[in-house]
C-alpha cells in the first residue's frame, strides 16, 4: 500500500505519549497498527512503550488496552482471546476483533519467553510483536539478550575489565520460526511499506504470528534522535538485522543491500559502541564482522538466495 | 475525565481509563527545543515524514500532507527533516 493511501486510515496511537523524542517505539507501533482493519484487543509488557502510552489518566490506545506485568502480556492476550472465540461460539458475539500483545525485547526475549513460546505453541489467533531496542531502556539500559556484543549498557559496562556485554545477542525470530507457527518476520521502520504489508499478514493469520521490529531508541543507543530511522537503514545495509519472513515454514529474504557495508558504519553512530574503536579492542569489531558474515550466509541459505 | 482532587467516587472502577486516545489532551509540544517547519511548496507529498513521526505529528488529510503539523504534540525529534527526500522541512530553533 503506498503511505500516502495508507495515511487515510484512522490513526491507532495518538500524540501526547511520554516516549522520548525520537523513539522508535512510537514508529514502529503507528504503522503496524494500521495495517489492522478491525477493532484491536492490545497488551503491552511493561516497558517504555506501556509507560509511557498509558500514563494515568492518560492512554494514547485508540483501541482497548489492557495493562499486566511484564512477563504475561503474551498470557495475558491469548486468554482474551479465547474468551472472544468462547463468546462466539456461544453466538453472544460476531463482531470482528484484532488481538496483539506487545513486547519489548527485555519483555519477549527474556522474561516474557514462556508466556510467548506458549501462547504460540497453543495456537491462539493472535499476533505477537516484539519491538527490540536491545536492552531494558524503560530501567535504564540494562543488557538483555537481545543487546548486540560489544554494547555498553549499565549491567555491561565498558571499562578496564570488560569492553561492554560479552556475548552474541540471542536470535528470537529463528526461535519463533522454529515454533512452526504460521507467520513469522523481522522488519525494520526504514520500510514502513514492507512493516505494515508484515503486520496486515500477521494481522489476517489464522492462528498465531509473530513479528520482530527493530526500534531505535536514542537513549540507549546514545545516537542521535533524528538519525533513529537513518540507523535501521544501516542496520540492515552491514546485515546486522536482516529482514525476512517464514510463512508456512518457508524463509524469505525481502531486503538484499546493493552493497553490504562493513559493520562499524552500524557501530560508529552509536555511543554504546564508542569503546570498541579504542586501538585495544580493535580484534572485538573483527569478530562481530565475522559473526554478522557467518549469520548473513545462513540467512541467504535458508532463503534459498545463493 | 479523572481530575486533580477527584475523590474515590468520580474514578472509574478498577481505575479504567474510558475515553480511547484521550492522550491527545496531553500536550507535549514543550519538550521540544527545534520546530519543524514545511514548506509545501517544495513538499513532494511522498509521506515519509508521516510514516517516520514517533508523535503521530505530520498531519495528512485525504492523502495530502496538509503543511501542517501538529505543533501540540510535536517533540521536535527531527526524524521528519532527516527523512525528507527533498528538504522540504528545515528544524528552526525555538
Ligand atoms: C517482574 C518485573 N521485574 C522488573 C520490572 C522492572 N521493569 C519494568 S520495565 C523493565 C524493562 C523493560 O525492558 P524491555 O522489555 O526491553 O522494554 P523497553 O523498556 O526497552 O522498551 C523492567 C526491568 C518489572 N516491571 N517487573
Ligand atoms: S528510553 Fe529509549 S525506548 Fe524508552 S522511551 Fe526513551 S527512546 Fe524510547
Ligand atoms: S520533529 Fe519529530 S515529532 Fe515533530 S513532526 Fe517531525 S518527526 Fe514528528
Ligand atoms: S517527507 Fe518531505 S516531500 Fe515527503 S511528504 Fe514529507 S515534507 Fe513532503
Ligand atoms: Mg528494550
Amino acid at each position: 500500500m503506498k503511505l500516502k493511501e495508507a495515511a487515510k486510515k484512522e490513526e491507532r496511537l495518538t500524540g501526547g505519549h511520554r516516549l522520548c523524542s525520537g523513539c522508535g517505539a512510537g514508529t514502529v507501533v503507528r504503522l503496524v497498527m494500521r495495517a489492522s482493519d478491525n477493532p484491536a484487543v492490545v497488551g503491552c509488557s511493561t516497558g517504555c512503550l506501556e509507560v509511557s502510552t498509558t500514563i494515568y489518566p492518560y492512554t494514547a490506545w485508540e483501541d482497548s488496552f489492557i495493562h499486566n506485568a511484564f512477563e504475561n502480556v503474551a498470557a495475558t492476550i491469548s486468554g482474551v482471546e479465547s474468551a472472544y472465540r468462547s463468546l462466539r461460539n456461544q453466538g453472544k458475539m460476531d463482531e470482528d476483533f484484532d488481538f496483539i500483545a506487545i513486547g519489548g525485547d527485555g519483555g519477549s526475549y527474556d522474561i516474557g519467553f514462556q508466556s510467548l513460546s506458549g501462547a504460540m505453541e497453543r495456537g491462539h489467533d493472535m499476533v505477537y510483536l516484539c519491538y527490540d531496542n536491545g536492552a531494558y531502556m524503560n530501567t535504564g539500559i540494562q543488557r538483555s539478550s537481545a543487546t548486540p556484543k560489544g554494547a555498553n549498557t549499565t549491567t555491561s559496562p565498558a571499562g578496564e575489565v570488560i569492553p561492554g556485554k560479552q556475548q552474541y545477542r540471542k536470535e528470537l525470530t529463528d526461535i519463533m520460526a522454529a515454533h512452526n507457527i504460521p507467520y513469522v518476520a523481522q522488519a525494520s521502520p526504514f520500510k514502513p511499506q514492507d512493516l505494515m504489508k508484515k503486520a496486515k499478514k500477521a494481522f489476517e493469520t489464522e492462528g498465531p504470528a509473530f513479528l520482530n521490529v527493530l526500534a531505535p531508541c536514542p537513549r540507549g543507543w546514545r545516537s542521535k534522535a533524528e538519525e533513529g530511522i537513518e540507523l535501521t537503514k544501516i542496520a540492515a545495509d552491514t546485515c546486522f538485522w536482516p529482514l525476512f519472513e517464514v510463512e508456512n515454514g518457508e524463509w524469505k529474504l525481502n531486503y538484499n543491500p546493493k552493497a553490504k557495508k562493513p559493520i562499524t558504519d552500524w557501530l560508529e553512530p552509536q555511543g554504546r559502541f564508542k569503546h570498541l574503536f579504542k586501538p585495544e579492542n580493535e580484534g572485538l569489531i573483527e569478530e562481530i564482522q565475522e559473526h554478522v558474515d557467518e549469520r548473513w550466509e545462513t540467512i541467504l541459505h535458508r532463503c534459498g538466495e545463493e | 475525565m479523572v481530575k486533580p482532587g477527584d475523590g474515590y467516587k468520580d474514578i472509574p472502577k478498577g481505575g479504567l481509563i474510558l475515553e480511547a486516545g484521550n492522550a491527545k489532551n496531553y500536550k507535549t509540544g514543550g519538550w521540544r527545543t527545534k520546530k519543524p517547519i514545511l514548506d509545501k511548496e517544495t513538499c513532494i507529498n511522498c509521506h515519509r515524514c508521516w510514516a517516520f513521526c514517533p508523535d503521530s505529528s505530520v498531519l495528512s488529510e485525504d492523502g495530502d500532507v496538509k503543511a501542517e503539523i501538529d505543533y501540540d504534540h510535536c517533540k521536535g525529534c527531527g526524524i521528519c527533516a532527516h527523512e525528507c527526500p527533498v528538504n522540504a522541512i528545515e528544524m528552526e530553533k525555538e
